[in-house]
């Protein structure tokens, strides 16, 4: 069993009151952001994130460091934004950042901003979350209050201020350019890329785009530098992340381990195992938008970071671990993620918006039982129709779970 | 000079400038990748994702950044694992583009299958059927059958009134928001755009009234499937029933090139009849697009019956008193007769919509007789636009980085749309726009420069702006320091004079101070530099080209007259205060459409034929000299302008050309110096446009037509190899002074107006406000909506006020052609009933 004595991301867990500003600053809160402000160039910030190795945590694992430099310097102002949409059916872990550690959140998008010269940074939040926004709305106060936020913070030229926003309750939001989209007052559909946001962002200014728990890690990086932080994970995805686990297990909750971390201690020793009598069949490592990973002993031994879960066909995305047991049939998922995918289509593109409209239809009958051999090969020819063929990812990860589904289970699409 | 690329696309070389997406340049080498989102003169967005193709790329080498070769020395290229949409993809060197593999076609036959899983497919009853790109796209590449079950399609409203002019059929929509980037890349007029999500997306409007836009109707020659559709075509005919023919809009001075879509109708009793206006194209005049007057205000010239609103059936001549029907041969011999009786006293009096061939055979009448003739207008310079207007070869498509641009007086959406759509294009282009105007307008969201000034001071604005240039110290305010340094050392300049609060001698001036500030700088006489001026008719600038002037008091010259010809015009409905000096004429001859109220008074009524009965030319703004083709049949008892006139002239001994009029444009090409060496045959020459349009390609640009008819040719002006022109007095402005309790009022023009061209088409009146004045908050103890007397001229007209913050303190602002009769500007009293 892995052991981390401290919680790098759910302190609050560690720290009783962390939410409040007098406690966080007692166990070294803003102190990287002052030390940042204070002794470093934006573009040494940006060094050591890049040195620490950090991949964003929102799905893409893309590096975190690298995005910020392709900021383009030429163009002004700089925004950043934080991505606290946090819509993908089963991760539920920026909340529990955001509620009980939020100034470490909100330290690490002020990090952030400073790294990139930014002087105004958002948090745009799913409209449900607005006990969270009010949240960090208080806290925001209390950063202005006491001088951490505003203009010429700790003696230098340097100023920022943050912003909470709300979205109206799309998933779709969460796609980095729908969020912009919707932030400007738009309708919250993606936007063709390139160019990517770095260099045509918000109000198409260059802007940066990071997950709330991707930006989570940063005070503590600066702090304590980025060999220490590449002490947890492997080397090629080093750090900690939360696992949000949920399905059919006894302690589902959000567990922060190192990346690496195999699924059989996450479900077994974290997540105590699986209810009595039950078998466990399938993993959906990266929430709805998630290839079923067949829950082989060779599966169950595969270390979850970005490189390895592709290794059992599916990808690592938000971390978000659904457990399925042999109680679940799986046509009766797909069923359940598709019904997902089709509320939520944005409608831009055609494969996405006429394909999850027709697999609707088609799981709503194969679940349902009145459906014919040749609906589940329709089916499976649909979403292969729309492979590769979408505007952007939501459209191609609502497939994920259908091929495989199909593919790997095919005996719950047979009928009696 | 952008850098080139060279690439292949289906086994074809294509060599195009770095910055093209796919999709165009494969159309230029004849291969066609279906689209259905892409437009080519809008932003790609890839949302349809019907482009798809396979791309390739040359492998470099990392190490040495030389291309990797294949054992064969060609060089070695790399297809990516997906396929990629080539409506925004860039081209690159090297790319190897695969449009036709069985991948591709694949591609196209999925997208297609699912765009139909929602499509109702009913083309049977769709007014798109036969020019729709779903259509023709499913038939060369879709699925032979349906695999989605009928029961579970989703049944949407299919008559949706967007606004008064277009239907949406939700059904039919298949999403791919070409019509909401239109009107908002395109137009500016974002009054439409996507609500909801996923499969529940559709279409709606934002506006009240709804689709609030003077260029709605191109949303249905773009829309690639049968969703908008026009309020006067829908359910009208099928495409392939209909004959094509070219005419030219006769609403402003723009000149856009229509073409009329015409049938044989068993409803009209067998007649040929016009089935809808459609843009044709000419990228040197209206590109694509027409605005919706110029689309629905052709139902005047299709009028018929009794109604006084009516066309004219027969000559009419005054007989104990009454006008009663006679032969032609009847009232051309009595007004052949009285206008020669009346000789030196003879004043004839046109309109700018007259063709240059009617104009040309008046003219010949007139002067054969001795008398006078005037252009019925209040807006003049025409003749500094002969000398100084837009040198050969001039496009507004053209302007851009190194162009400043300055429109003085003018309300330019209201007054020439296409002219607007078209500088709002060159700015984002980059040209330099300054915008000189005592209100706000639309343009002024892309000027660089706003420059404010009282009514009255336009032509001193300008001469102001001249003085700037010139470096003088008292050209005062920062503002014209400003504008005169945007203007300093650009390549081209082209100025743009309308009649915005304006009269003749205003105008006169006004134009005046353009062409100085023209000839002053030096941008005159050569490409995409200029005058133009915003006509209020089509013709207009044929008339002064012709050597035909307004007059400037047109009262006394009736006064003076024994005789009055009027020909497309109608002094006595424009100024009821003109009757006394009408009534006392002794003889008057009216050749018009409709039975006008100078008709009314006339001796002798002639039947005249509108634009879409005959043919003609026009000369536009830009002094491009258009033709138009007739597109039905003339009404029996009705002739053409210049065959009436030539016939008058016949019988009053004036020698004159009546064969037809490419007859009478080789004799007046012969007389007027500016069409030396013109004929009918080289206004009908074409080019090569680009985008390719109007070919069985409807899913690429739409359904405007090709222009297989004309594309006119663009006259140079007097100064372009002549002598070089001079700088001219600005003559004194006129002095309006006020009484106690007199306002000043100004004219101002509005697109949708009572002229008796938009009176036939019912679609526009919802559209077109009853008699107003507006004026400041300030200026009236009256709520908005108000109704005040206007009292004008001896006249006392009630009026709606309107009341707008935008508008300057001390002016009423009189619309023209709604009823009041305001030339110029005027001292009015106004009063809350």
């Amino acid at each position: 069993m892995t052991d981390i004595k401290q919680y790098l991301l759910l302190r609050h867990r560690d720290i009783a009151g962390l939410d409040q500003l007098e406690t966080y600053r007692q166990s070294g809160g803003f102190e990287a952001f002052q030390k940042a402000v204070t002794g470093m160039q934006p573009g040494q910030v940006t060094d050591v994130v890049k040195a620490s190795g950090l991949r964003g945590r929102g799905g893409a694992g893309f590096p975190t460091g690298m995005k910020w430099s392709f900021i383009d310097n030429k163009n002004w102002p700089h925004y950043v934004v934080a991505n606290a949409d946090e819509s993908e059916p089963g991760t539920f872990k920026d909340r529990e950042i955001m509620t009980y550690n939020p100034f470490q959140f909100l330290e690490g998008l002020a990090l952030c901003a400073y790294a990139v010269s930014a002087h105004e940074a958002y948090v745009y939040l799913r409209g449900e979350f607005w006990q969270v926004a009010a949240i960090l709305d208080r806290c925001i106060a209390e950063m202005e209050a006491a001088g951490l936020l505003g203009d010429k913070l700790f003696g230098t030229d340097y100023s920022l201020r943050l912003h909470t926003h709300l979205g109206a309750g799309a998933y779709i939001c969460g796609e980095e350019t729908a969020l912009l989209e919707s932030m400007e007052g738009k309708l919250g559909q993606p936007r063709l890329r390139p160019p990517f946001p770095p260099s045509f962002g918000l109000y198409g200014k260059p802007t940066i785009v990071n997950n709330v728990e991707t930006l989570t890690n940063l005070p503590l990086i600066i702090e304590k530098g980025a060999e220490w932080y590449r002490s947890y994970g492997t080397d090629r995805s080093p750090g900690v992340k939360i696992f949000s686990l949920s399905g059919c297990v006894n302690k589902p909750g959000n567990y922060e381990l190192p990346l690496g971390t195999t699924f059989r201690e996450l479900i077994y020793q974290h997540g105590g195992g699986l209810p009595e009598g039950r078998k466990i069949k399938s993993i959906m490592p990266a929430g709805a938008s998630s290839s079923l990973i067949v829950a082989t002993e060779e599966a169950l031994d595969t270390a979850m970071d970005y490189e390895s879960v592709p290794n059992v066909g599916a990808q690592l995305g938000s971390a978000s671990v659904i457990v399925i047991d042999d109680s679940v049939n799986v046509a009766w998922l797909i069923h359940k993620t598709i019904e997902f995918f089709k509320h939520e289509s944005c409608g831009k593109c055609t494969p996405c918006r006429e394909g999850t409209y027709w697999m609707l239809h088609l799981t709503e009958r194969i679940a349902g039982g009145h459906a014919t051999s040749q609906d589940v090969e329709l089916l499976h020819d649909v979403a292969s129709q729309m492979k590769g063929k979408c505007f952007c990812a939501l459209g191609e990860f609502s497939i994920e779970a259908v091929l495989s589904g199909i593919e790997r289970f095919p005996q719950d699409f047979e009928h009696e | 000079m952008s850098k080139l690329v060279t690439l292949t696309i289906d086994d074809k070389q294509v060599t195009v400038p770095e910055g093209t997406v796919i999709v165009d340049a494969a159309k230029k080498v004849g291969i066609d990748i279906p689209v259905f989102c892409y437009h080519p003169k809008m932003e790609p967005v890839g949302m349809c994702r019907m482009c798809l193709v396979d791309v390739g790329r040359p492998v470099i080498d990392r190490a040495t950044g030389q291309p990797v070769l294949e054992p064969d020395g060609s060089p070695k290229v790399q297809f990516g694992p997906k396929l990629e949409t080539a409506c925004t993809t860039l081209v690159s060197e090297g790319m190897v583009v695969v449009g036709m593999s069985e991948k591709v076609k694949a591609g196209r036959k999925d997208v297609l299958e699912f765009l139909l899983t929602s499509h109702p497919l009913d083309c049977p009853v769709c007014d798109k059927g036969g020019e729709c790109p779903l259509q023709n796209l499913t038939m060369g590449f879709g699925p032979g059958e349906s695999r989605f079950l009928y029961d579970e399609k989703m049944h949407l409203a299919k008559h949706v009134p967007l606004g008064d002019l277009i239907f949406l059929d939700r059904e039919r929509c298949i999403q791919c928001g070409r019509c909401v980037r239109f009107q908002s890349e395109v137009v500016d007029d974002p009054v439409i755009g996507f609500y909801n999500r996923g499969r529940k997306l559709e279409i709606r409007t934002y506006s009240d009234p709804g689709f609030d836009s003077y260029f709605s109707g191109n949303t249905s020659d773009i829309c690639p499937v049968g969703a908008l559709t026009t309020v006067d075509f829908r359910f009208g005919a099928r495409p392939w029933e209909m004959r094509t023919t070219a005419s030219i809009c006769t609403h402003c001075a723009v000149g856009c090139n229509l073409a009329f879509n015409v049938r044989r109708e068993a409803k009209a009793g067998g007649d040929i009849v016009i089935k809808r206006a459609m843009p044709r194209q000419n990228e040197q005049v209206n590109e694509l697009w027409i605005c919706d007057k110029g689309r629905f205000g052709y139902h005047f010239a299709e009028s018929g019956g009794a109604s006084p609103l009516e066309r004219l059936a027969q000559p009419l001549v005054r007989r104990g008193g009454e006008l009663q029907p006679a032969s032609w041969d009847e009232a051309l011999r009595l007004a052949a007769e009285g206008l020669h009786q009346a000789g030196r006293e003879l004043l004839a009096l046109v309109g700018g919509r007259l063709s240059n061939e009617d104009l040309f055979n008046i003219q010949a009448l007139a002067q054969g007789l001795g008398g006078k003739i005037g252009l019925d207008t209040y807006m003049a310079g025409g003749d500094l636009v002969s000398q100084v207007g837009l040198g050969q070869g001039s496009n507004l498509g053209d302007l851009g980085q190194g162009s400043a641009i300055l429109v003085v007086a003018c309300d330019l959406e209201e007054e020439a749309p296409i002219w607007w759509l078209r500088l709002k294009r060159a700015v984002e282009r980059g040209a330099s726009l300054i915008v000189a105007n005592p209100r706000p307008t639309k343009l002024e969201r892309y000027a660089a420069h706003i420059l404010r000034y009282g009514y009255g001071s336009e032509a001193a604005t300008v001469a102001a702006l001249l003085d700037a240039i010139d470096g003088k110290q008292n050209a005062a305010n920062s503002g014209i320091k400003a504008a005169a340094e945007a203007i300093t050392g650009l390549g081209n300049l082209v100025v743009v004079y309308g009649s915005e609060g304006l009269g003749l001698q205003g105008s006169q001036a006004l134009a005046q101070a353009c062409a100085n500030l023209l000839i002053a700088t030096g941008h005159f006489g050569q490409p995409n530099n200029g005058l133009l001026a915003v006509w209020p008719h089509a013709n207009d600038q044929g008339a002064w080209e012709m050597g035909l002037r307004p007059l400037p008091d047109l009262p006394a010259a009736l006064q003076a007259a024994k005789a009055l010809y009027v020909a497309a015009s109608d002094p006595l409905g424009d100024d009821p205060a003109l009757a006394e000096a009408l009534r006392a004429l002794p003889f008057v001859v009216v050749q018009d459409l409709f039975l006008t109220e100078t008709a009314r008074l006339a001796n002798v009524v002639l039947p005249a034929l509108p634009f879409t009965e005959r043919d003609g030319s026009f000369t536009s703004g830009e002094r491009r000299v258009q033709r138009y083709y007739p597109a039905v049949l003339a009404r029996p008892d009705a002739r053409p302008d210049y065959a009436i006139s030539g016939e008058i002239c016949k019988r009053a001994g004036v020698e004159a050309e009546i064969s037809s009029a490419a007859g009478v444009f080789a004799r007046l090409a012969e007389k007027v110096p500016a069409y030396q060496g013109l004929n009918y045959r080289m206004l009908a020459q074409t080019a090569e446009q680009w985008p390719i349009v109007g070919r069985p390609d409807v899913y690429y640009g739409g359904t405007a037509y090709e222009n297989t008819q004309g594309l006119g040719v663009q006259v140079k002006p007097g100064a372009q190899d002549g002598p070089p022109p001079a700088r001219g007095a600005l003559g004194a402005a006129p002095a309006l002074p006020l009484q106690a309790g007199e306002r000043l009022a100004v004219p101002v023009t509005r697109l949708y107006d009572h002229g008796s061209t938009i009176a036939h088409t019912g679609l526009l009146h919802a559209r077109t406000p009853a008699p107003y004045v507006a004026l400041h908050p300030g200026e009236l103890p009256a709520s908005d909506g108000a109704e005040v007397q206007l009292s004008l001229g001896g006249q006392v007209f009630t009026v709606t006020l309107r009341l707008d913050e935008a508008l300057p303190a001390g002016v009423v602002l009189v619309p023209r052609s709604l009823g009041l009769p305001l030339r110029g500007p005027q001292a009015v009293e106004l009063k809350v009933k």
